[in-house]
Formats: structure tokens, sequence, C-alpha cells
């Protein structure tokens, strides 16, 4: 099942060139970028990785760019995504966020049944991918 | 390989249309006129006094990227040429002017894509403990990327005297970024020519690397006073009649003085003037002053300096 978060994530795959072009766009707008990385998708895990620091002060995307593929490098079969960080209020706020990497085969979510108080049922998700241990979920 | 084709054929048809050769041809004029380096390179010639050898430099490799960019329009594919340069000359002879225009004139060529400078030396690119130079060099190099990275001094990055040093590390990342980022970035290094020289030959890989050695030659006294007039119309003054002969007279005996640093000294005498022009209007309050007497260096304010007494 395909994760879809973040922006663009019901257009097929960015090419580089779109990503290029989309962290450019945010560099005219004056934000930072970040790029982060994960092996756990469930939609409520906010804080990936952070592959590296984030970027300030970079006036063309190439920068960006080569660490986006130094972490497809290190991990080809995590969620890898790319963040801009918009400062205009005084704290780092985030304006874009897209998923530049994901895994050949995302297995999807197991939905869980969990019986309350009589006849009430909770409900929650899980990912088949988070059985395993982090590290080796999309081997 | 179809597309470079398609694309000959149409300027072919394109300079018959025009009265031009069988052959497929493209019109540098046009390419010159349409990436308007012209006028930067006249402003060039304009703004810099001197650096007849750095300016002919400048407009040959001008001209190579115009032509490159010809040649791409027919399809023939040569490579991007190496920019990276390396600015030799004593102080104060305009090597960071110069690179903050290469920014710009390589931006208009397309060869750079931003065109903005970013001016290092040692201390922003090695870092103080073992595994904080990398980090540091690679975050420059990224925001340089897309323009022009200056680094000033660049001999200071290579220390013989102590094999632990980390401008080592710099070096090598700055190397390896050179050669596979070429198009992602130009590389300047500055400084002195003889410590220059001794920086190259003791890094061969860096020296090979760079493809345009540019020597910036020494003022003359001719060229100093032109740039001190360039200088005081820019901050809105003028000399007197008196104040061109002391200038005159000047410029000659700084010339011996060690230390001296060529249009930098130049500025910073004039500096010192207009504070004792400051002085001397301050000195006769009581009338009120014109504009002309707060624009005007008259000869004494440059005649109390040390050089001649």
């Amino acid at each position: 099942m395909r994760i879809t978060q973040g922006t663009f994530s019901f257009l097929p795959d960015l090419t580089d060139a779109e990503i290029r072009a989309q962290i450019d766009y945010s560099l005219e707008q004056g934000w930072a970028i970040g790029v982060e990385y994960t092996d756990d998708p469930h939609p409520r895990n906010f804080y990936w990785e952070m592959w590296g620091n984030p970027m300030f002060d970079l006036r063309d995307a190439a920068g960006a760019m080569t660490e986006v593929s130094g972490c497809r490098k290190a991990h080809p079969s995590h969620y890898i995504r790319v963040n801009a960080f918009d400062s205009t209020r005084g704290f780092e706020t985030t304006r874009l966020s897209f998923i530049v990497n994901r895994p050949k085969h995302e297995p999807g979510f197991q939905l869980k049944r969990n019986e309350v108080g009589g006849r009430a049922i909770q409900y929650t998700i899980e990912s088949y991918a988070t059985e395993k241990p982090e590290g080796s979920r999309y081997e | 390989m179809n597309d470079a084709a398609a694309h000959a054929s149409v300027t072919v048809a394109d300079s018959e249309a025009a009265g031009g050769g069988a052959s497929a041809s493209v019109d540098l004029s046009a390419l010159l006129a349409d990436s308007h380096i012209d006028e930067v390179l006249d402003e060039l010639d304009a703004e810099l006094i001197g650096l007849k050898p750095v300016k002919a430099r400048i407009r040959d490799i001008a001209a190579l990227l115009l032509v490159e960019r010809a040649r791409k329009q027919l399809g023939l594919i040569g490579g991007s040429p190496s920019l990276h340069m390396s600015f030799t000359g004593n102080p104060g002879t305009g090597k960071t002017t110069v690179a903050m225009r290469m920014a710009q004139i390589l931006h208009r060529l397309g060869y750079v894509r931003k065109g903005h400078l970013i001016a290092v030396t040692r201390d922003d690119l090695v870092g103080q403990y073992i595994g904080h130079t990398a980090p540091k060099t690679k975050e420059i190099l990224k925001k340089a990327m897309g323009g022009v990275l200056f680094i000033d001094e660049a001999y200071y990055l290579y220390r013989p005297e102590n094999e632990r040093d980390y401008g080592q590390e710099a070096i090598e990342i700055l190397l390896q970024v050179m050669e596979n980022h070429r198009d992602d970035l130009v590389v300047i290094v500055a400084g002195y020519k003889d410590r220059m020289d001794t920086f190259f030959r003791s890094n061969p890989g860096l020296s090979s690397r760079i493809a345009h050695h540019l020597d910036f030659p020494d003022y003359q006294p001719d060229e100093l006073e032109e740039i001190a007039q360039r200088l005081l119309q820019g901050m809105q003054y003028r000399l007197s009649p008196s104040g061109v002969d002391a200038l005159h007279e000047y410029i000659p005996l700084r010339m011996q003085q060690p230390h001296f640093a060529n249009a930098r000294s130049i500025r910073n005498a004039l500096d010192r003037a207009r504070l004792r022009q400051a002085n001397r209007l301050f000195e006769q309050k009581g009338h009120s002053l014109t504009r002309d007497e707060l624009m005007t260096i008259e000869g004494e304010d440059l005649r109390h300096s040390r050089m001649f007494t």
C-alpha cells in the first residue's frame, strides 16, 4: 500500500529534476531545507531521523540534492523526505514536506480491533513493516 | 542524438532565411548581445583601473564560454570547461573585487546558476577538533553551489609544520568537490604570489585542477591617483587643486613605505584625510559651511600625513 504523506504524495514519485525544482522554489522563498528519513511508515510518526543538520543560507538546490542522494545511498529502502522551514514567525515552521524516496515494497497496514468495556471496540492500525525490528524492515 | 540533429537543421533553415551559408551556423554576435556580457565587461573596464592582463584573461574566458554555448546550440558536446581559478597578487590589487565581478560574469554567461559569491578564509573551512572539519567544509561548499567560492589567503589551509593540522582534510574535500561538482560551483583561491606558489608546489592536486592562474600586477602611481579620484567621487568628495598636487606627491612617498597595500592604502589615506578635513572644518566653526566646503579636501588635509614630516 502506497503511503501518502506530505505534499505531492498522490502524484507519481517526483523525478530528481522535479525535486530540484521544488527545492529551488523553497530557497527562493527563503526557507531552510532539511532531509529526514525513517522506516516506520505510521502516519502518526512525526519525528523522523535527521540526515545531517538542516541547511540554512543555501542559494542553489545542488547542495541539498547532494544530501538527498547521500541519504538515499545510505538508506536505499527507507522513507526519505525533504522539509522546507519558514522562519518568518521567529521559529522554524514546516512549510513544505514531501517524500523523495520510498521502499520498493510497502506492505501496508493491519486494522486491529481491541474489545473494551462490553461490546465497545477500539480501532487502531499497525504497519506490517514494523513487525520487524528497526533497520531490517524493508530488506 | 536525434534531438541534436533536428536542432542543427533548424539552425540551417534559420541561417538560410537570413541569407547565411548552407552549413549549420550560429550567430556569435547575436549570442553576445543576448547574454549582455558586453555591458559587464565594459563596466569592468570602466570601473576597475589598470589590471590589463586580468581584464584580457576575463575577456578570453567570456569568449570561451560564448563559443561553448554556440557549440552546444549545434549539438557539439565538449563537456563544460573547468573554470577554477587562482588569483595571485599583492594586497590591495583588487582580487576580491574582481572575484565578485567574475561571479556576475559567469552568471550572465550561464556557467553558474545563481551567481553569488561566498568569501571564506581558513577559519570558515577548518574545524577545531577531529571530525569537525568535514561537515564545516561541506556546509560552506553547499552554500557556494550555484555560485563562486572565494577562498582568501588559501595558503593558510596548508600548514606543513603541523602534520596533524586539519587543513589537509579541508583541501581533500575541496579537491573532490572541484572535480565532481564542476557544474555546480567555481572555486577561486587567492593570496600573495610567493606564498601561493609554495602552496601549489606542496599541493600538486590542487594546482592541476586550477586551469586559470591570474596574476594581479601592482598599480602604477598614475593608476593609484585615478583610483583615489574614483574613490572620492564615490564618497561625494573632491580634491581642490592643492589637494591634487598633495596627492601627486603623497603617492610615491607612500609606495616606498613597508606594508604598502596598493588601493587599500590609498583608501585608508583618504579616510584619514576626511578625518582631518572634518577637524579643520570644526575648528572654523562660527560661520555656516557651504556644500562646496563640505565636499572639498584641501592640500593641507593630505599634507598633515606623516609621509610629509
